[in-house]
């Protein structure tokens, strides 16, 4: 393992330490439980968005705290939930009045954690709603399996209701929106590596040089299956096809499409993808009128991206393009 | 086993059961990660030892102190201890066992076999209600919801503590071993499908060795 650290142990904490000083005057970042607000919090009269996940995904989400977006992010250990008692002091610290969304990727300890401190935080007398994102379609959804992950729809929903609730809507809307957002959402992913987390220090999964997972999920979970890896325009058509078919996108939709890089995936290759997706797209009649490209939602060091595609409408639209000023993402503000 | 054990659970007997407890987590934390690693996310012996170790110092606080005589506020304090510092799915679900426990145990200060066997049970109970999950998922259940009947079918029978606790003991071990073939249906391991068959179940592991611990010691300390 070659990494730019000290201790494993003491990863996230020297991370969340960067962070305060990296973004002091716009971030609070607390200790003791972990937790990051936003410095002006809590907005009188805003819905607050609070969310949060295992480390090792920056900038999610952390680095989408601040105005347009989250009021605070929780992080866990890397790749693990956070919990309860950190989410309960987020809430209560941010808590403007208009009560509070809590927006959760679908594993397993997320949804246990995160129910835990909205029971918490409901004895305490606060209005919490939570909703869950679970757009990764490399699952099977069935009785049988914890369900569809949650990845990329997620920081689009975090940005499209950060600007709604930056707009005064109540807590109902926001919380409607937000699963409107993953209900129109599809992503997958593939990995040309494995990551490596610190604390285990090895590979998570070993990966023939020639070989891709196809459907990974941004903790190194197996994905549909081991193929051969061939070249950026046969890999865009594969993941496309099976996100236009999963909704179904269909010929005259406007999507907001998203290419995110795994972490370990250098920019070049994700516009690669991205000429690639918009090639496709461009064959089956769907126009992008909206795009991200870039890590947004890492898995470490991984090499590899995921693909997200987002059905637009007018409220959407105008809901991505409203102002958002936090360090991962920032525009008209 | 041991032929002069208490006939009665104490806060004395927990302590000494939950420190034992950490200590073979911590002797355990790679191989729990090593069964993790094949069918989940390679974290639960780290986690669990982070939790044990946290929950161990507070225990040793405890001891050093004055210790509770309650067992209720002493198991919902290992609880939450958990709840904050485990994470993952294991943390809500552990967390919650002891909590639940903690509740049924309420203020009494000494518990005997079929008192213990009904707060287990109730701690059980919590597990499956916050982790949804049947016998034959391939989860922690399967440990321990065969160590909690043999405990009640030992307690209505009449067996001594030591004796029921071995019987629970025995019966999360024959559990834990009869995941290995299972096809997982709860957490990550679910996402493998029929590639999670012939892995031992690491939530499974770690309840047993949490029953196997508690037929070793918590018996012992008066």
């Amino acid at each position: 393992m070659k990494k730019l650290i000290n201790r494993p142990e003491d990863v996230v904490r020297e991370e969340l330490a960067g962070i305060a000083l990296a973004h002091a005057g716009r971030l609070a970042v607390h200790t003791d439980p972990h937790w990051i607000a936003r410095a002006d919090a809590p907005v009188a009269g805003k819905v607050a968005l609070v969310s949060g996940g295992g480390s090792g995904h920056e900038p999610l989400h952390g680095g989408f705290v601040g105005p347009g977006m989250l009021d605070a992010a929780c992080p866990g250990e890397v790749f693990t939930s956070p919990t309860p008692d950190q989410m309960l002091a987020a809430t209560q610290a941010v808590e403007g009045g208009a009560g509070t969304l809590h927006i959760v990727k679908n594993y397993t300890g997320d949804v246990m954690n995160f129910e835990m401190a909205a029971d918490l935080a409901r004895d305490e007398g606060l209005t919490v709603e939570q909703v869950l994102i679970d757009d990764d379609v490399a699952v099977e959804d069935s009785l049988y399996t914890a369900g569809r992950r949650g990845v990329g729809a997620t920081v689009l929903a975090e940005k499209i209701c950060g600007a709604a609730a930056e707009q005064g809507r109540p807590l109902g809307d926001v919380a409607g929106l937000c699963r409107k957002v993953n209900e129109n959402s599809r992503s997958m992913g593939v990995a040309l590596t494995s990551c490596t987390t610190p604390m285990a220090g090895r590979p998570t999964f070993d990966l023939g040089g020639d070989e891709m997972e196809f459907g990974v999920g941004i903790h190194g979970e197996p994905g549909r299956e081991r193929r051969p890896l061939t070249g950026a325009r046969d890999v865009v058509e594969a993941l496309a096809d099976a996100l236009v078919e999963d909704l179904p996108y269909r010929s005259s939709d406007q999507v907001l499409a998203f290419v995110n890089g795994m972490g370990g995936t250098p920019l070049m290759e994700l516009y690669v993808v991205y000429q690639e997706l918009h090639r496709f797209l461009d064959g089956r009649g769907i126009t992008i009128a909206r795009n991200l490209v870039g890590p947004y939602i890492t898995s470490l060091d991984m090499a590899g991206c995921s693909i997200t595609l987002l059905r637009l409408d007018d409220e959407l639209t105008m809901l991505w393009d409203a102002p958002v000023d936090t360090p991962g993402l920032r525009w008209g503000a | 086993m041991s032929a002069g054990g208490a006939e009665v659970v104490t806060a004395a007997g927990v302590i000494a059961w939950l420190r034992a407890y950490a200590a073979e987590v911590a002797v355990r934390r790679d191989e729990l990660t090593a069964l993790d690693a094949a069918i989940g996310d390679a974290d639960h012996g780290v986690n669990m030892d982070r939790g044990m170790q946290a929950v161990a110092a507070r225990l040793q606080d405890a001891a050093n102190g004055e210790a509770p005589a309650a067992l209720g506020p002493l198991l919902k304090t290992v609880g939450m201890t958990l709840v904050s510092t485990v994470g993952g799915a294991a943390g809500p679900l552990y967390g919650t066992l002891f909590l639940e426990m903690g509740k049924a145990a309420a203020e009494r200060s000494a518990l005997t076999t079929a008192e213990w066997a009904g707060v287990v049970s109730a701690g059980v109970a919590g597990v499956q209600m916050r982790g949804k999950a049947e016998p034959g998922d391939k989860t922690m259940v399967d440990a321990l919801l065969p160590a909690e009947a043999a405990l009640r079918a030992a307690a209505g029978s009449g067996a001594s503590l030591d004796t029921a606790l071995r019987g629970a003991a025995d019966a999360a071990e024959a559990g834990m071993r009869a995941t290995t073939p299972l096809v997982a249906r709860k957490g990550r391991a679910s996402y493998l499908g029929e590639r999670s068959a012939g892995h031992q179940d690491p939530g499974a592991t770690s309840s047993w060795l949490l029953l196997e611990t508690g037929a070793r010691t918590l018996a012992d300390a008066t």
